[in-house]
């Protein structure tokens, strides 16, 4: 096994380029760096001004996102050795602005996760002296992979047609949309369809499927989408065929 | 937050990278992607073959013995063989996506994905087959 590797690394400093540059460092390449470590080595003891962000380095954050020779990867789950002899370029996540080096903006995501009311909806809060609400290991079953998300972006970064129409509301917060829609729990379904529903919702997905290619906790966002889009469907022909509700 | 912006410390320049025109070429999943939404012209072209030849059929003898004629000429035959192997790959796609969007309950318990990919690959047979009977009983 070869014990160096070449990172190519994409710096934008705004105060004095206008694109991303890239620079070259020779990083030492044990088997169980991962990317983010080979990060964190050039910043110890190279260059001090590199920007990125990076919290847990154990994939449960979903801070350190970034493009891996032109994939997005969670850099903190992503082996150096397994890009040997290498070079391996390293960008910031696609379809984000970039604010400096490897940090993108991820304001627009986390206002339309706001949007879909990614928490427990209740029409009526029970007493707590009527105790907690109860679920069956089936019923946790419907939306548990959902809940694995961890809102890394991985899935917009990869999506084409969020790169293209940036107000799709976007993989994560479908997903999340549903792992709340799933739950039975959850009184907030209605309130969600009037945000999935618009054409920027569900509608605005063409199933390319790549969020659940990239997705790093297995959670398929595609799959909840396309889901919804049945749902959504079945709603609508219930109102059009059934219009008092029955 | 525009490039055009000057930078200051309170007034970041962020950097928005366009998506190319091209960027269906980036990826060989991306071109699969195109390629199957390409299929629906050719889906379109067999509906409208098909109208063509209900129309053939309608118009009597001659005008269906025309039709067949038209159909064998070898850019017809060429779009026509082109639209068969689209069909496939539009089905085959299809059929990979639809256990995701199709979530199968039996009892309480979700049917596994393969099996839902199975019952497509089995109706699909099951029509060709009554196809098959239909054009070629006695």
């Amino acid at each position: 096994m070869q014990d160096r590797i070449t990172l190519q690394v994409a710096r934008y400093r705004p105060e004095q380029e206008s694109d991303i540059t890239f620079e070259e460092h020779d990083v030492p390449c044990p088997k169980d760096w991962v990317i983010l470590d080979g990060l964190n080595h050039i910043k110890d003891r190279i260059d001090g001004t590199l920007s990125y962000r990076w919290s847990c380095r154990m994939g449960i954050c979903g801070s350190c996102g970034m493009t891996v020779n032109g994939e997005p990867k969670l850099t903190c789950a992503t082996f150096l050795s397994d890009y040997a002899p290498g070079p391996v370029r390293v960008e910031p996540l696609r379809n984000f602005p970039v604010i400096r080096d490897l940090i993108v903006d991820i304001g627009d995501f986390m206002q339309k996760l706001v949007r879909v009311k990614p928490w427990l909806v209740r029409e009526v809060e029970k007493p707590l002296t009527e105790g907690e609400y109860l679920q069956t290991p089936d019923e946790l079953d419907e939306y548990k992979h959902y809940s694995m998300c961890i809102n890394c972006m991985l899935c917009y970064a990869a999506c084409p047609i969020y790169g293209l129409d940036s107000k799709f509301i976007g993989p994560a917060a479908i997903a999340l949309a549903q792992r709340y829609n799933f739950d039975n729990r959850d009184q907030g379904s209605g309130d969600r369809m009037a945000v999935l529903s618009e054409h920027e919702g569900i509608w605005g997905c063409t199933f390319v499927g790549e969020c659940t290619k990239v997705c790093p906790k297995h959670v398929d966002p595609a799959g909840a989408i396309q889901r919804y889009k049945l749902t959504a469907a079945l709603e609508t022909m219930k109102s059009f065929f059934l219009p008092r509700g029955a | 937050m525009a490039g055009t912006h000057v930078y200051t410390d309170y007034h970041p320049r962020w950097l928005r990278r366009h998506v190319s025109t091209y960027w269906w070429l980036e990826k060989w999943a991306y071109f699969a992607f195109i390629l199957r939404e390409a299929t629906c012209l050719f889906v379109a072209w067999f509906v409208a073959y098909l109208l063509l030849m209900i129309g053939a059929v309608v118009g009597g003898a001659d005008t269906y013995l025309r039709f067949l004629d038209w159909s064998a000429s070898p850019w017809v035959l060429t779009l026509n063989a082109a639209s068969f192997l689209f069909m496939i790959y539009h089905a085959i796609t299809f059929f990979v996506a639809a256990p995701q969007a199709l979530v199968v309950h039996v009892g309480r318990r979700p049917v596994p994905a393969q099996l839902v990919l199975a019952g497509h690959y089995l109706a699909w047979a099951a029509a060709s087959a009554l196809v098959v009977w239909v054009l070629t009983r006695p």
